[in-house]
C-alpha cells in the first residue's frame, strides 16, 4: 500500500461553510463558533433545509460564510424574525446568532417571549462582554470594573448594574427547553461546546422545543488584548461569572 | 353570486386577507383595530393559518418578515402609536424587498392622543415613515367594501413590487359596520423564486438590505427608486359629480366618503361642487390632480388633520388653480353639512356663481 492510500483525512471545511476567509479579528471566537454551528448543519443534514436570523453585530456579514438561506434582522429582533421563519416553514431547520448586545440589551423583549413561547428554533447566543461591531462600548454583560469605551471607569455596579447572565434568566423560563453556556478557550470546553450544539439541534429536530446554547467569546480587540490574553480571559474572569455548564435540558433521562 | 354580509370595516379587512390566501398574521392590541386580531385569532385555525399575538409591535412586524421572506403572504395590523414601532421593520422590509401587508387603522395624536379617527399619519404612511429613502404603496379606503377588496389588492401590489403595502384607514373605516359582497379571490399568487424555502440544490439566498461594497448601495437605492417610479400605473382614485364642477373637494378615506353627501348637499342648492378621492395615496394621483386643476376653478382640501395631503396636491396642481383647505384635528368626525358650509365658504370667498 502507498503511503497515500493510507492517509486518511481528518479534517476539512464543513459543507455548509463557504470557502472564503473570515473578516473577523484574529483570535476573534466569531470564527470557530461558525465552524461548530456548521458542522452540526452539516452533521444533522441539514444544510439545504435550514433558514437562518442574522442580527447586527460582528456576525451581521454571516451570510457571507453559511451557505443555507439566510435574513437579515434589525438589530435585536432575530428571534421574532425567526419566529415567523419557523411558523412559515415548520419543518425548517431554523437558528439565529446573536451577540450579546443583540440578544440582550436592544433586543431582550425579543428573546424572552421567543423562549417564553417555546419557539421550536435554535439560538446561537455569542457573549463576548461588550459591542463589538460599534467600537467597544459597555454591553449589558460587561463585567464589573471593565472598562470600555462608555465605561471609561470602569463598569459601576451602582450606576450601571450587574452583568446579566442570559442562560440562567432564560432557564427560569417554562418554554426553554434546553440551555447551555459553553465556551472555545480550549480543547476540553470545545468538545464540551460541540455537544451542547448538537444537544441544542437534536431538541429542535425532535420538536421538543426552544434551545439555546451561550458562548462565551473572546474581543481581543475591543478587549485591547493579545488573542492569547483574550482566550485566558475567558476561561477566568468570564467563566468565574458566567458559570459553564447545562443549565437545563428537559429530556434528560 | 358572492356572498353579502353585514360586518364592520375590520372584519371586512381580516375576511379579505384570509380570502387572498394571507396565513400569518402577528399582532398586538391596539384600539380601534383591535377586532382584526380578535377576528382572526379564531378564523386563522380553521383555514390552517397562524395567529400570533406578539410581545409588542415591534416584534409582530418582525414575525410578519420572517413569515414572508420565506414567500409566504402575511399581515399586521395595529392602530397610530403601534404603526409607530413598526417603522424600523417596515423599512427593513422595504431595504430587503419583502412583501407584506400592514393595516394602520389610525387614531388620534401626537402621543398616546386618543381613540377618534384621525388622518395625521398621512405623512407617516406616505413618505416612507422609517428611515431611509423608501416608499411603501399606500391604499386608502373609505368603506367596509373597499377595505374587503384593497386587502386583497395589497397582497397582489406586495408580491407584485416586493415591497410593503400600507391599508390606511381610520376609527371611522375600521368600526363602520355595513353591507360587503364577499368576492372571491381568483387570481393565482405570484411564484417567488427569491424565497427562502432551504438550499436545495442551489446556493443560500439572501435577503438583507445591508450593502457594503463600493457603490452597491447606490446601486440598491437607484434600483429601489426605479421601482417606486414605475408603481405610478397603480394610481386610483374616485370621482363624483367631478365633471362640471367649479369647486372640486380633493379628500381621502372618511372625510372623502363624508364629503359625496356634502357634494349632494350642494348640488341640490345648485353649486357645481365634484369630489376627488385618491384611493392610492402612494402613488398620489398627481395627473388626475393636475387635470382637474385645469378644468376646475378651485380646489380644496378637506382632511381630519392640520393639513397634510394638501401639500402633495398643491405639488400636483402646479398653480394652476387656486387649492383652498380645511382642516379638522381629531376629536369629532365632521357632519355632511359642517363640510358643505366650509366648501361654501370658499365658494364665496372665490366668487365662484
Ligand atoms: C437600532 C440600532 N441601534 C444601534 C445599532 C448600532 N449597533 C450595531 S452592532 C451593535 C452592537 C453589537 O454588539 P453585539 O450584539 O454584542 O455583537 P458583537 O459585535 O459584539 O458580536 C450596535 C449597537 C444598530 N445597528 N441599530
Ligand atoms: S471586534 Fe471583537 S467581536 Fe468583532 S470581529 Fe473583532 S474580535 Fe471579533
Ligand atoms: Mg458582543
Amino acid at each position: 500500500m502507498s503511503a497515500k492510500a493510507k492517509m486518511k483525512q481528518v479534517f476539512d471545511r464543513p459543507k455548509s461553510l463557504k470557502d472564503v476567509p473570515y473578516h473577523y479579528c484574529p483570535g476573534c471566537h466569531h470564527g470557530v463558533i461558525h465552524r461548530l454551528v456548521a458542522e452540526q448543519i452539516d452533521a444533522f443534514g441539514l444544510q439545504e433545509n435550514t433558514l437562518a436570523a442574522a442580527s447586527v453585530g460582528c456576525s451581521v456579514l454571516m451570510y457571507d460564510y453559511f451557505d443555507v438561506d439566510v435574513v437579515e434582522s434589525p438589530h435585536g429582533r432575530a428571534p421574532a424574525v425567526a419566529t415567523g421563519l419557523k411558523r412559515a416553514r415548520p419543518d425548517s431547520f431554523v437558528f439565529t446568532y446573536q451577540g450579546d448586545g443583540d440578544l440582550a440589551a436592544i433586543g431582550t423583549a425579543e428573546i424572552v417571549h421567543a423562549a417564553n413561547r417555546g419557539e421550536n428554533i435554535t439560538v446561537v447566543f455569542v457573549n463576548n462582554a461588550v459591542f463589538g461591531m460599534t467600537g467597544g462600548q459597555m454591553a449589558p454583560t460587561t463585567l464589573e470594573g471593565q472598562v470600555t469605551t462608555t465605561s471609561p471607569y470602569g463598569r459601576s455596579a451602582a450606576t450601571d448594574g450587574m452583568a446579566i447572565r442570559v442562560c440562567e434568566m432564560l432557564s427560569t423560563l417554562e418554554g426553554t427547553a434546553y440551555a447551555a453556556r459553553v465556551s472555545v478557550d480550549n480543547i476540553k470546553n470545545l468538545k464540551k461546546a460541540k455537544a451542547a450544539l448538537k444537544r441544542a439541534f437534536t431538541y429542535q429536530t425532535k420538536g421538543w422545543g426552544f434551545s439555546f446554547v451561550e458562548f462565551l467569546s473572546s474581543c481581543p480587540t475591543n478587549w485591547k488584548m493579545s488573542a492569547e490574553e483574550a482566550n485566558a480571559r475567558v476561561g477566568k474572569e468570564m467563566a468565574d461569572y458566567f458559570p459553564l455548564g447545562v443549565y437545563k435540558d428537559v429530556r434528560a433521562n | 353570486m358572492a356572498r353579502r354580509v353585514m360586518i364592520k370595516g375590520n372584519e371586512a379587512i381580516a375576511m379579505g386577507a384570509i380570502e387572498a390566501g394571507c396565513r400569518y398574521y402577528f399582532g398586538y392590541p391596539i384600539t380601534p383595530q383591535t377586532d382584526i386580531p380578535e377576528y382572526l385569532s379564531a378564523a386563522m385555525p380553521k383555514v390552517g393559518g397562524v395567529f400570533l399575538q406578539a410581545e409588542s409591535e415591534v416584534a409582530a412586524i418582525n414575525m410578519l418578515l420572517g413569515a414572508a421572506a420565506t414567500g409566504a403572504r402575511a399581515m399586521t395590523s395595529s392602530s397610530s402609536p403601534g404603526i409607530s414601532l413598526k417603522q424600523e421593520g417596515i423599512s427593513y422590509l422595504a431595504g430587503s424587498q419583502i412583501p407584506g401587508v400592514i393595516v394602520n387603522m389610525s387614531r388620534s395624536g401626537p402621543g398616546l392622543g386618543g381613540i377618534h379617527p384621525s388622518q395625521g399619519d398621512y405623512f407617516q404612511s406616505t413618505r416612507g415613515g422609517g428611515h431611509g429613502d423608501y416608499r411603501t404603496l399606500v391604499l386608502a379606503p373609505s368603506t367596509a367594501q373597499e377595505n374587503y377588496d384593497l386587502t386583497m389588492l395589497a397582497f397582489d401590489l406586495a408580491d407584485k413590487y416586493r415591497n410593503p403595502v400600507m391599508v390606511l384607514g381610520d376609527a371611522l373605516i375600521g368600526q363602520i359596520k355595513e353591507p360587503v359582497e364577499l368576492k372571491s379571490y381568483r387570481k393565482k399568487p405570484k411564484d417567488k423564486p427569491w424565497a427562502l424555502t432551504g438550499a436545495k440544490g442551489r446556493h443560500g439566498h439572501i435577503l438583507k438590505s445591508l450593502f457594503l461594497a463600493d457603490g452597491e448601495l447606490t446601486d440598491h437605492n437607484w434600483m429601489l427608486a426605479k421601482k417606486y417610479k414605475s408603481m405610478e400605473k397603480e394610481v386610483r382614485f374616485e370621482t363624483y359629480r367631478a365633471d362640471d364642477a367649479e369647486l372640486l373637494l380633493v379628500a381621502f378615506g372618511s372625510v372623502g366618503r363624508i364629503l359625496r353627501t356634502s357634494v349632494d348637499i350642494l348640488r341640490d342648492k345648485g353649486k357645481a361642487v365634484g369630489l376627488l378621492r385618491p384611493i392610492t395615496l402612494f402613488p398620489f394621483p398627481n395627473k388626475a390632480v393636475r387635470q382637474a386643476a385645469d378644468k376646475a376653478k378651485v380646489l380644496m382640501v378637506m382632511e381630519m388633520s392640520t393639513g397634510q395631503m394638501v401639500e402633495d396636491v398643491r405639488l400636483a396642481a402646479e398653480c394652476a388653480c387656486p387649492v383652498d383647505f380645511y382642516g379638522r384635528p381629531p376629536g369629532s368626525i365632521p357632519t355632511p353639512d359642517e363640510l358643505a358650509k366650509e366648501a361654501m365658504k370658499i365658494w364665496r370667498k372665490r366668487g365662484l356663481k
